[in-house]
Order: C-alpha cells, then sequence, then structure tokens
C-alpha cells in the first residue's frame, strides 16, 4: 500500500474504477467526455471552471489535471489564477454569508 | 535558459543511440506501456510502409540563431553542420526529377547557410507546387543583412512557416529566449507589409504552435482561432494557418523532460492519446528527409536520432525515389508523438 493518500501516479488509474462496475463506469466516462465537449460553453471556458471547482473541491488529481488541460488550451497562468480566485471566492462568500445567520441569530438571542 | 547545444555541452543526450536507449527503456521495457512497433502492429501496420512522396524536406544545416529549449534539432549557434554548394547541387537534381509536390527547407535558421539565397533561387526556377522555407522570425531581425527576407521570399513565392509558440510575451520568451516575442512580432509585421500572411493573399504565411512544456498541444483549430484573434488585437497581425505540433522527446526537449521529471509522465500522455486513425497518414509516409551532409531519412526526428533509411539507397548522391519507396520505415517510442490526437506533422494535424 502506498504510504501517502494521494498518489500522482493514480490519475493514469482513473478508467481502471470501471473494471469494478463496468455499466456505472462507462456512463460515468461517456457523461464526463460529453460535458467538456465544445457546447454553448467553449472547451476552453469549462476547463476553467474546472480548474476553479477543483480548488473548491480541493481534488489534487482534478488540480493536476485541469492545469495540464489549460497549457493545452493555450489558457495563460493569469487566467488560470483568476479562475483559482473566483472560485475562493464564491467559497469565501459562501462561509461570509452565514454571517448573517449568526448576525440573526445574535441579535435573537440580545436584549 | 541553455545558451549552448547538447553538443557543444558534450551532453551524452547528443548521441542518437544514446536517446534511443532512454527511449526503448524505462516504461517500455518494464512493460507498463507498449512499444510503438506492438501499438502500430495490432492496427495491420507494422512495418510502416511509405505512401505516394508528397514532400522532399531538407535540412540545410543545424547552425542557429536561437537556442530554444525544446529543439528536438539542438541546434544553435555553435552548430557547425551546415550543407554545402555541392550537397545542394546534388538537392536540385534531385528536386528537378522528383515526383513531390513540396519541397521543405529547413534547419536551424535555413537562413544562416551561406547558399542560402542561391540554393532558394534556383530550387524556385525547378516547377514545384509549394515552396516551403521554415523561419524561425527572428532571423528576420536579427541582423541587417537579413531585413530583405521578406522581399527575398516574396520574389521566389516562397510559403514561409513560422514557430511562434504563444501570442503572449512571457510564454514565447521562457521558451526561445529573451526578447524573442518582441522581434518575432516585427518580423511578422515585416512580413504583412510585404503581403504575406493577408487574407486572400497568395503570399502563404503559417504558424506553428509547440507547447512550451510536458504538454500535450490543444484542438488546431481552436487555438488558431485564439492566435488570430489575439495577434489581430493586440498588434494587427495577420496569419493564414495555425498548425499545431507535438514535442517529441528528443534531444534538448528529451533532456528538459528528463531534467524537470516530466519525462515518464509524458509519454503516458503520448500513448495514451495515440490514435490509430492518425497512423494512416503521420509525414513520414508522404517526406523524405535529407540532411545537411546529404543521407537520407524517414523524418527531421530520425534524422537527428542518426536513423538513416532503411534502404539500399541511403545518400542523395544515389538518390532512387523507386527503391526508396520501397522501404520500411524506421520507428520507434518517439513516434507515438505523430500519432497523438489528431496526429501530429510539420504541417500541423494528420487527421
Amino acid at each position: 500500500m502506498a504510504d501517502t493518500y494521494y498518489n500522482p501516479a493514480d490519475l493514469r488509474k482513473f478508467g481502471k474504477i470501471s473494471e469494478w462496475s463496468e455499466e456505472l463506469g462507462t456512463k460515468f466516462f461517456d457523461y464526463y467526455g460529453k460535458v467538456f465537449e465544445e457546447g454553448a460553453l467553449s472547451a476552453r471556458e469549462k476547463s476553467l471552471i474546472a480548474l476553479a471547482v477543483s480548488h473548491v473541491v480541493k481534488c489534487p488529481y482534478c488540480i493536476d489535471a485541469y492545469t495540464k488541460d489549460g497549457l493545452e488550451k493555450g489558457i495563460t497562468k493569469e487566467e488560470m489564477m483568476e479562475a483559482v480566485h473566483v472560485g475562493a471566492a464564491i467559497e469565501g462568500g459562501a462561509t461570509l454569508v452565514h454571517g448573517v445567520q449568526m448576525m440573526n441569530k445574535y441579535n435573537k438571542l440580545s436584549m | 535558459m541553455a545558451t549552448k547545444s547538447l553538443k557543444a555541452r558534450q551532453d551524452e543526450l547528443a548521441i542518437g543511440n544514446k536517446q534511443l536507449e532512454i527511449l526503448n527503456g524505462g516504461p517500455f521495457k518494464e512493460g507498463e506501456l507498449p512499444y510503438f512497433k506492438d501499438k502500430i502492429d495490432q492496427i495491420g501496420r507494422f512495418p510502416l510502409r511509405p505512401n505516394k512522396l508528397e514532400i522532399l524536406q531538407i535540412n540545410v544545416g543545424y547552425m542557429c540563431n536561437q537556442v530554444c529549449e525544446h529543439c528536438h534539432v539542438d541546434a544553435g549557434p555553435d552548430r557547425k553542420e551546415i550543407m554545402t554548394k555541392e550537397t545542394m547541387a546534388l538537392c536540385l537534381e534531385v528536386i528537378k526529377n522528383t515526383g513531390a509536390h513540396t519541397l521543405d527547407l529547413t534547419g536551424g535558421a535555413p537562413e544562416m547557410n551561406p547558399n542560402f539565397r542561391w540554393f532558394v533561387e534556383e530550387a524556385s526556377k525547378l516547377g514545384i507546387k509549394d515552396f516551403i522555407v521554415r523561419s524561425n522570425l527572428t532571423i528576420i531581425r536579427a541582423n541587417k543583412k537579413y531585413y530583405d527576407l521578406p522581399q527575398f521570399f516574396k520574389k521566389h513565392n516562397v510559403h514561409v512557416i513560422s514557430s511562434m509558440p504563444h501570442y503572449t510575451r512571457g510564454k514565447t520568451d521562457k521558451q526561445r529566449g529573451d526578447g524573442v516575442f518582441d522581434k518575432s512580432i516585427q518580423a511578422l509585421k515585416d512580413l504583412n507589409a510585404v503581403g504575406y500572411g493577408m487574407e486572400n493573399s497568395p503570399l502563404k504565411l503559417d504558424l506553428v504552435y509547440n507547447p512550451s512544456g510536458a504538454f500535450l498541444p490543444g484542438n488546431q483549430e481552436a487555438m488558431e482561432r485564439d492566435f488570430k484573434k489575439a495577434l489581430k488585437e493586440d498588434f494587427d497581425i495577420s496569419f493564414h494557418q495555425l498548425f499545431a505540433i507535438t514535442n517529441l522527446p528528443i534531444a534538448r526537449f528529451l533532456d528538459y523532460l528528463i531534467a524537470s521529471e516530466n519525462y515518464e509522465d509524458y509519454m503516458y500522455s503520448l500513448v495514451e492519446a495515440y490514435n490509430p486513425v492518425a497512423v494512416a497518414n503521420v509525414m513520414c509516409t508522404n517526406t523524405i528527409s535529407v540532411s545537411w551532409d546529404g543521407w537520407l531519412y524517414d523524418c527531421d526526428f530520425n534524422q537527428m536520432l542518426g536513423l538513416k533509411v532503411a534502404s539500399t539507397v541511403k545518400h542523395i548522391k544515389e538518390y532512387n525515389e523507386v527503391i526508396l519507396n520501397n522501404r520500411e520505415i524506421i520507428i520507434s517510442q518517439h513516434c507515438y508523438g505523430c500519432t497523438a490526437g489528431a496526429g501530429s506533422s510539420c504541417q500541423g494535424n494528420v487527421i
């Protein structure tokens, strides 16, 4: 067994999850592939969204994968960092907006 | 960034056999990745054989004004391998009689060969349909004696194909050296000024994009769209097509991959992106590559690995298209670079 929970080489083995459940694995990867095709959003825009989400869900595999994908699509490091900030801003906002709940409760409990 | 070639640094990766040892070893030898030979055998393509010859690619020398980090030629100012006028004369004889419709001059910086202009003048008289010169752009601005190259190219109806790693300064200079971006932009403006790359202009100007790092090129059409938009908006520059070319693990790019600990991952990426459809059109099936000293190769990459054609005809002085067309193409694991994704060749995607 690996002595860490995350091994970068495991990313290459992602496809192997289908071996233990072929139907669900195949359906997932078909869906995944379809999601990232050019559509109403360009593949480039989707790659940046994926990069931002990768950071928010804190998935090291996804961060590796979508940094490389961004490079392949000619996305600049400035664009990538802005996408990360978009993710961080939403995540920070999601924490802070609960401050209103705290304020509401505080006011309710206070004389 | 290195300022000397691997050869001048006496690096063992300057030796073809050493590179082949690496390409045949590692994950391939350990059975983790399939050999290219086995992969194409599965679709009945082994041994790989040529189709009709379409492109004669002549490397007129390894000398270059740049020392790009990814260069598979290991070119640079310190390289002294330059095609002589005698060898050029032998090439002209071949061009006169070839069935190929395209002549493709490459280097190094081909313009640095002292007989370059004479060769272009002579070759342009021989009725070749598409006459390409691969120019690195900065050479046009490197020295006053090259400033008139756009006019010279125009006079001889040369199709200019130029490298442009990115439409931003940072990425370009990192791969090719400080100042390369600004000089390239100026050179593109000079080419546009004489009509190259303009809409509907017969003076063809295409750009080559290679990734500046250990990753594969993205969708060629999407990249072309981005390049055209950025170069037009930021610099009012026009060009015709963009060719996205995969970096092959040879010479300085191989050195970079190993030094940055990206080699294994890169080979996995190439094998994963293997596209059997691309095999039918790989450029070695329609190209002959001629080295500065007249030897014949299946492609420019095999030239750099020292893998001469497997034919009784091995040199330009004994050139015979019929005999050459009966050869088996020499392959190794670097060939995965040409079959990845939409395929890669000196003319970009192959499917």
